[in-house]
């Protein structure tokens, strides 16, 4: 049996090609970009060694310091929305729409599917002032409210970008906790009932202990997407006003894109990496501890 | 009098504590649906009509299709669409025949070493783009690949590959292995069994996870953005981004009928295939 389940060269010929374009395209380009974070320069105009040069300017770049503390500060402020909103829609969906919440679920959900760039662009209309206002001012002017020119203080851009990413992902988020939400048996809320817990101390005390699991994992997805942002900052504000919305990822990008600078450019993506990395660590942590409860 | 008011009462109150609900979930519809509707009848506009009326009025003329005529035509969207499909296509196919393979090889065969080999490709989901851009970039550069599409379809490929074995393992996980053991012993060959016992095991969850990989690579931006060195190689997400420079800051209709068909393509697909599309999505959400 294991001569046919163990036949090394059919194990070459199924994983081969996968292996092959795996490790050309992906593990020789990282241990080459580490390469790089010791050079200067680029393709064109060639490299030149600057030994640990890239990771001192990396130290004391104030640009560095800023899109580092913009990522982090994205990352925290749309985890908590995305995942709190989400949270709540599942518990709506759950606790009040039960069988009926299909259709609602499926609506919620779609903006996930859409490319960033047409949201980033439609948002771009939406929170428009000029030469005409878009949705958004118009309704502040209908109600009395002056409109505002969303994308140019670093604040209103921000807030319009953590807008437009909640819309885009809130109903992703509100299917990943529905899906551990209803694997709560029923006889547990009717338990509880029975002994006089009813709305928000249900939630708290019988709700959020049991999903703490699919809670914890949705809090660490999220965290470990939002540190890699790139497209819906690129699409919406380009990094602006100024560089007040660049993260690490845009910063990597223009350093080596626009000032051709590879090895910088490597040294910032290996940062990113980095911290990438010490999340990860954290999924697998937590998935393991999972396995072993459930 | 009493019988009826027994008999309305808690009806009336399951009524009531049911309406802030449906306003909750009124209000939801609105945010989500609303700029979506916003968009399509914007694109049905003329100049005029977004310069003189409020932006929530209706357009004036719904069969105003020039905005689409213009986009595609002067705004190139019909070579950018092009593009898309001859890079999603093939890395799509690829990343699926690679992958199915490899999870099948790493997950049903037994050799010593394969946990290992699948934790490598694990690692994969982690890595940032930004990590293999550059060495990427001067490989392609010193090959003299970059005034083609190949640099995106290969990189395509390789970047789904880690997510694809890695929910192909899962889904052959599933799988009872006696299904496996007793092919061997009927004398299957081992090519054999993955055609014609694997595959046709795992074919909807294959037919989720292509979907799930066709979402990831046409939104894709970064390695359309970084490996596009030409104008006319641009996919629809960087000719996209590029459009409104192309009419200058004024002309709203269409740009807002770009966005449409870009929006128009995934929505069509989410319409009929959405309960799949939610649970591939969901199963892929350790990338993030």
């Amino acid at each position: 049996m294991n001569r046919v389940l163990g036949d090394p060269r059919a194990i070459l010929v199924l994983l081969g090609p996968a292996l092959l374009v795996y490790t050309l395209v992906m593990l020789v380009p990282i241990f080459w970009s580490l390469g790089y974070t010791v050079f200067e320069g680029n393709p064109i105009t060639g490299f030149e060694f600057v030994g640990l040069d890239n990771f001192v300017a990396l130290a004391n770049d104030p640009k560095i310091a800023d899109a580092l503390v913009f990522t982090l500060k994205y990352a925290v402020v749309l985890t908590i929305a995305q995942v709190g909103f989400g949270y709540l829609l599942a518990l709506i969906y759950v606790f009040w729409l039960r069988k009926a919440s299909s259709l609602v679920r499926t609506l919620a959900f779609f903006p996930v599917v859409l490319p960033t760039v047409a949201v980033a662009l439609l948002f771009q209309e939406l929170f428009k002032i000029a030469p005409v206002n878009g949705l958004v001012n118009d309704l502040l002017n209908l109600a009395g409210i002056p409109s505002v020119d969303w994308f140019a203080s670093p604040d209103t851009a921000f807030l319009v970008l953590i807008l437009m990413d909640l819309w885009r992902s809130m109903g992703f988020y509100a299917v990943l906790l529905y899906a551990g939400l209803v694997d709560i048996p029923d006889d547990l809320f009717e338990s509880a009932r029975l002994d006089g817990a009813s709305g928000w101390r249900l939630v708290r005390h019988i709700v959020i202990p049991l999903s703490l699991p699919v809670l914890l994992s949705s809090i660490i997805f999220s965290v470990n997407g939002t540190l890699k942002v790139f497209d819906s900052v690129l699409a919406l504000t380009g990094g602006g006003p100024g560089n007040t919305t660049t993260p690490l990822t845009l910063y990597m990008y223009q350093t080596s894109f626009t000032y051709g600078e590879y090895g910088y450019g490597s040294s910032i993506a290996l940062l990113l990496t980095i911290i990438c990395l010490l999340v990860t660590i954290f999924i697998f942590r937590s998935s393991r501890r999972d396995l072993t409860k459930g | 009098m009493t019988a009826t008011f027994t008999d309305r009462s808690p009806r009336l109150i399951r009524f009531a504590r049911r309406v802030p609900v449906w306003i909750i979930i009124g209000l939801l519809l609105v945010v989500v649906v609303y700029p979506l509707f916003w968009l399509l009848t914007g694109s049905l506009k003329t100049q005029e009509e977004f310069l003189n009326n409020p932006t929530w009025a209706l357009p004036e003329d719904w069969t105003n299709f020039s905005n689409y005529v213009e986009a595609w035509t002067t705004g190139n969207l019909d070579v950018y669409i092009r593009n898309s499909i001859l890079a999603v296509v093939p890395a799509l196919f690829f990343t699926i025949v690679f992958g199915v393979a490899a999870g099948f090889a790493l997950e049903v065969m037994v050799w010593k070493g394969r946990g290992p080999v699948l934790l490598a490709f694990l690692a994969g989901i982690m890595i940032p783009g930004q990590m293999i851009l550059l060495p990427l970039f001067t490989i392609y550069f010193r090959a003299g690949l970059t005034g083609s599409l190949w640099p995106l379809i290969i990189t395509y490929t390789a970047i789904g590959l880690p997510l694809t074995v890695f929910m192909m393992a899962t889904y052959f996980r599933s799988v009872p292995r006696e299904v496996f053991e007793a092919a061997t012993l009927d004398g299957a060959n081992i090519f054999r069994m993955f055609w014609t016992i694997g595959f046709p095991l795992v074919r909807n969850a294959i037919f989720t996870v292509a979907l799930v990989q066709f979402f990831f690579i046409w939104n894709d931006l970064l390695i359309a953005l970084t490996f596009t060195t030409r104008d006319d190689l641009r996919t629809i997400q960087v000719g996209l981004l590029n459009f409104t420079g192309q009419f200058g800051q004024v002309q709203y209709g269409p740009t807002f009928a770009a966005i449409a068909v870009n929006v128009i393509g995934t929505l069509a697909i989410y319409l009929f295939l959405n309960q799949r599309v939610m649970k591939g999505l969901t199963a892929g959400s350790v990338k993030g």
